[in-house]
């Protein structure tokens, strides 16, 4: 049967070598390899969920009446699109399912996105041969970030009215070219032209995903292309590849990732509630509720905008920079620059030009380390920044003694955190030791005759030597040590 | 128990199974898992025509994806045969064919006499063209100009709350506020609302030009941010000042606090101006009235800000 | 890096921590959405003195209001009143409620409206003048409340208003609460934060204690007093009452305060359940 299939297409287009190669696909095995994987996966749902949502929503500012079952909302004038947007979620059956897990898998997906970046970078992953993917990469954050905030935008209930606003305050402080800039966009001065809706459900619905599953795919073509980094093992070297193959193995444990993501989303989505936007209300420019937020990957620029200071630069009559421009846009294109530059960076502080198949532990490189750990820690603080007042406003601690502590963290948390990360890592390596693996080394024990033995307890590579978990030949076992601690 | 083995010599995979034989017990998960896979899944169908409960349909749905899962990775972790292979790293950058690339790029020009000039000209042909192509753009929206320091507030534009009705001086008491319209505009427009508030006359800290708009201590800000654009919608009010705050307008987005005793200046926040105030009067039925625009331009900063 | 000695104990160490973390995740976010009926978070208990629990003991529940048929001018009342209002209250607001200059405000003209809240709601007596006043257990029973209230009524001063959430539109009252109390409140009640004071939930607010608010405009509060008709204020006050069974139509509301905790969500069950499950089925050690 499968020889036919297999006959059937390669006698025609000739799919059979092509098809060899890629079932025999080497993919190294580690579970911090599998945080991509889950990004990817919740694009999957993404995609299958938001085609359902667009036989519903409706991108229309236009007036009307809800005559619906929620009742508190009942005769109030709304746009269509919030009208629609109640509809799908309060009486499309399963609509409410579909926009939950959507919206989960969004906030998921830029979880997975943070946590496998935060990966490449404190294992090396970016450095030559693979700086073009990190860059990629970085892009791909970036536009699935924007496309979050056009989905969290589109409801146009007053959570979502009020983050339009801010962004077009940001929009319009861009030196110079703000004002006419934020024009373009919504079509006029805020709230916008009746373009404006129809605009961001373009970008949201076919632009930013189609680049952004453009882009997946030059990701994975060149994961494909260059093969997987992995760790120095016993047999993985700079030279070769050691991992499963595509096919059965792989691909069945790949594939299962992919529906226990989808799970966990749907669970999600049917289980906790998310962005109950019949609970705000329609949004009216001229209508604001306590504590409004955007989703947890904005919350930096929101926690930026909080943070700074009262400064507007004005030269003569001119507004020069106004002030949502450091904490809205500077702040996050320093962040993305840095994250960008961040392989030529590392290249020159380190002075290391060579070509890397084999991963850093991140103790291996305390500086690295420190530094990443250091820079996610000054992001943090300005995040922590943007909900603050959600997370302590039953607590008696006046927000502008907050916001200055905060103000003060942001120079003092990163330096901290750069000398207590770089004295951890020196001391795991020194020690040997691992905080998630516990302790890694001799363990000495009392013996019942009175004496002391040694054990040397080993769980690496169980499957080649028989799965016992017992050491291999005293001698390897000595030479690895010292390999290790060598570094 | 065999050292394991070293990388391959040269080219294709090398690969070391280590099958423990067939895992019943697995297979047996994998066939119960497979079973509540199929039985969550109808049951999602069921209750879809049934009773659309978004908690029961999720159970289901995601119930039925993670037996699934659960069975996909048993079968790779268990069943399937487990093997372990090595495949030698294919060398990129080979000096030589990067050579014959750049001469097969190069050669395409050959003959060609004035190359420099072509390829000069060419790309300036792309630009322009693209940046032409791009022009259409430009009609996305109106240009600025005017438009965001035009309001609908102008000399003798009655103030109306949000149920249309004119708003008299002695609606806006000491310790209230209230959101004001201009009557028959639009209220989306970020230049329309305002927040109005009572200061006792003798209380307020600001010129006499401006106590002149305030008539008997009511004053008008745009209820616009002048940040970043939210509604500022809280006005702090204290009961009894010598144990609490002033007075002040605060924005609920980013915490932008307008002393409102001294014209909405800043006094903590973000905002990089004060809030803009608008000129009020009396007319004879004692109705608030715009006695003019707005005194600074309202909404979010941006270059054309006037000072 | 060699696969060189791990103890296998550890494993089950590591995925006993790994769940405790999960189950801590989401024991807090239950707690968070507690939070509002224990009187505050963890480690901020000091701060509040302790939530009222109207079941815990009955006759020092703020949920007791004053009888309706209060008579003013009960001079029995009034006289113990008096009583309490000198030993609680004078140091404050002065022997003769005229207020005492730098610590409390003049009572004489509040009415019965501002000391029917500040005392029902347990906001006073107040320990510092100087704290803002919170929600907490009164330490008068309801039958000295009301003599209290009496004594501070006699003074003139508007009365507790009359409201009946029955009568009230529910889509008037969001609209309302929107554009008035929302952005302090939070547009489902759940509170909030300003420069200079913490904004209460109105999730304990008994239909009067709103009208009241209203009323008074209680520490940092504006007063409404006059905007609304009687309808509107039934309205507002049907809101109020609904936002205390908020329609979770999606679930687990997780305390219906906007994308915070959802983030908490993402990445603590969402990203710690799938965590576990790469650590699952991908490899710990090198090969």
């Amino acid at each position: 049967m499968i020889r036919r299939a297999v006959g059937f297409f390669d006698d025609r287009i000739g799919v059979a070598p092509g098809a060899r190669k890629l079932l025999r696909y080497v993919f190294p095995d580690h579970w911090s390899f599998l945080l991509g994987e889950i990004a990817l996966n919740s694009f999957l749902v993404l995609v299958g969920t938001g085609i359902f949502l667009t036989f519903y929503y409706s991108p229309s500012d236009a007036q009307t009446v809800y005559n619906g079952a929620y009742e508190p909302l009942r005769g109030l004038s709304m746009t269509e699109a919030y009208w629609s947007t109640l509809n799908l979620s309060l009486d499309v059956p399963a609509g409410l399912l579909m926009r939950q897990t959507h919206h989960w898998a969004a906030n998921l997906m830029i979880v997975a996105i943070t946590v496998h970046l935060l990966r490449i970078l404190l294992t090396g992953a970016f450095r030559r041969p693979r700086e073009i993917n990190y860059v990629v990469g970085v892009t791909l954050l970036a536009l699935t970030v924007l496309e979050g905030f056009a989905g969290y935008s589109l409801p146009d209930d007053l959570l979502s009215g009020m983050g339009l606003v801010i962004a077009y305050g940001v929009a319009m402080s861009i030196p110079l070219l703000g004002g006419d800039l934020s024009f373009l966009i919504w079509g006029g001065e805020f709230p916008g032209s009746a373009e404006f809706f129809p605009r961001l459900y373009i970008v949201h619905v076919l632009l930013v995903p189609v680049a952004i599953a453009g882009l997946i795919g030059a990701h994975l073509a060149m994961i494909a292309r260059q093969h997987h980094t992995q760790f120095r093992g016993r047999i993985a070297t700079e030279r070769n590849v050691v991992g499963y193959p595509l096919w059965p193995g792989y691909a069945l444990k790949s594939g299962g990732l992919l529906l226990v993501t989808a799970a966990v989303l749907f669970l999600l989505g049917g289980l906790v509630q998310i962005n109950p936007i019949w609970q705000w209300g329609p949004y009216e420019p001229y209508l604001s509720t306590n504590g409004a937020q955007p989703d947890w990957y904005l919350g930096w620029l929101l926690g930026g905008l909080r943070l700074m200071p009262a400064l507007e630069v004005q030269l003569g009559s001119w507004t020069l920079v106004p002030n949502p421009f450091w904490g809205g846009l500077a702040f996050p294109t320093l962040v993305f620059l840095t994250m960008y530059a961040w392989p030529w960076i590392d290249r020159r502080w380190l002075g290391d030009n060579r070509r890397h198949e084999l991963l850093d532990l991140p103790r291996d490189n305390p500086r690295r380390t420190a530094i990443v750990m250091s820079y996610f820690s000054w992001v943090l603080v300005v995040f922590v920044a943007g909900s603050i007042d959600r997370l302590y406003f039953r607590s008696t601690i006046p927000y502008e003694a907050q916001i200055w502590f905060l103000r003060i963290a942001v120079f003092v948390v990163p330096v901290l955190t750069y000398f207590a990360a770089k004295r951890l890592c020196e001391e795991l390596r020194d020690r040997e030791r691992h905080p998630l693996r516990g302790w890694n080394g001799k363990v000495v024990r009392r013996t019942p005759a009175g004496g002391f033995e040694t054990l040397e307890l080993d769980e690496g590579v169980p499957a080649v030597d028989g799965g016992n978990g017992r050491p291999g030949a005293p001698s390897e076992e000595q030479e690895a040590g010292a390999g290790t601690g060598g570094r | 128990m065999s050292p394991p083995p070293s990388g391959s010599p040269q080219g294709e995979a090398e690969t070391h199974e280590f099958d423990a034989g067939p895992n019943r017990r697995a297979e047996n998960l994998i066939l119960l898992a497979l079973g509540g896979a199929s039985l969550a899944a109808v049951c999602f169908a069921v209750l879809f025509v049934a009773l659309p409960d978004t908690q029961l349909l999720g159970i289901a749905l995601g119930g039925s994806f993670a037996l699934l899962g659960l069975a996909a990775v048993l079968a790779g972790k268990k069943v399937v045969p487990q093997e372990i292979a090595v495949e030698e790293r294919t060398d990129f950058g080979d000096e030589q064919v990067q050579e014959e690339v750049a001469e097969i790029v190069s050669g395409g020009g050959a003959g060609v006499s004035r190359r420099k000039l072509l390829i000069g000209a060419a790309g300036a042909t792309g630009a322009t063209v693209g940046a032409s192509a791009l022009v259409p753009a430009a009609a996305l929206g109106p240009a600025v100009g005017e438009i965001v320091a035009q309001t609908p507030w102008s000399r003798g534009r009655r103030v109306v709350d949000s149920q249309d009705r004119p708003v008299t001086a002695e609606d806006v008491t000491v310790g209230t506020f209230i959101t004001g319209f201009p009557e028959g505009a639009s209220r989306r427009e970020l230049g329309s609302s305002i927040v109005l508030v009572k200061i006792p006359p003798n209380e307020l800290e600001i010129p006499a030009r401006l106590r002149a708009v305030a008539p008997e201590g009511v004053l008008a800000f745009s209820k616009i941010c002048p940040h970043a654009g939210c509604a500022i919608g809280i006005y702090r009010h204290p009961l009894f000042e010598p144990t609490s705050e002033r007075p002040a307008l605060v924005c609920p987005c980013h915490y932008s606090t307008f002393d409102v005793r001294r014209g909405g200046t800043l006094e903590f926040g973000p905002a990089g101006r004060d809030l803009p105030q608008l000129p009020l009067m009396l007319n004879a039925e004692r109705e608030l009235v715009a006695s003019g625009e707005f005194l600074e331009q309202i909404g979010p900063s941006y270059r054309g800000i006037r000072q | 890096m060699s696969g060189s000695g791990r103890p296998r104990l550890h494993r089950r160490v590591r995925v006993g921590a790994a769940l405790v973390l999960a189950v801590g995740a989401l024991a807090s976010l239950a707690l968070e959405e507690d939070a509002p009926a224990q009187g505050g978070r963890a480690g901020l208990e000091q701060a509040r003195p302790g939530g009222p629990s109207a079941d815990e003991q009955p006759t020092a529940g703020p949920v007791e209001r004053p009888a309706p048929g209060l008579e003013p001018g009960d001079p029995a009342m009034v006289a113990q009143g008096r009583r309490l209002f000198v030993d609680g209250c004078s140091s404050c607001h002065g022997p003769d409620a005229r207020g005492v200059r730098g610590r409390g405000p003049s009572l004489r003209g509040v009415g019965a409206a501002a000391a029917d809240f500040y005392l029902g709601t347990g906001r006073m007596p107040i320990d510092d003048p100087d704290d803002e006043p919170i929600r907490a257990k009164s330490p008068y029973d309801p039958e000295q409340r009301r003599a209290l209230v009496a004594y501070v009524a006699q003074f003139g001063g508007p009365p507790i208003p009359k409201v009946d959430p029955a009568k009230g539109t529910l889509s008037q009252g969001l609209e309302l609460f929107t554009e008035h109390c929302a952005s302090c409140h939070q547009v489902a009640g759940r509170g909030g934060m300003l420069t200079g004071a913490v904004v209460p939930d109105l999730q304990e607010s008994e239909p009067e204690t709103v009208a009241e608010a209203i009323e008074v405009g209680p520490y940092l509060m504006p007063n409404f007093r006059g905007q609304f008709d009687q309808k509107e204020l039934d309205s507002i006050a049907s809101y109020v009452e609904y936002t205390k069974e908020l329609e979770d139509r999606g679930g687990w509301g997780i305390g219906n305060i906007g994308p915070v905790p959802e983030g908490m969500v993402a990445w603590l069950l969402a990203g710690g359940a799938l965590l576990l499950t790469i650590r699952l089925i991908g490899k710990r050690t090198p090969t």
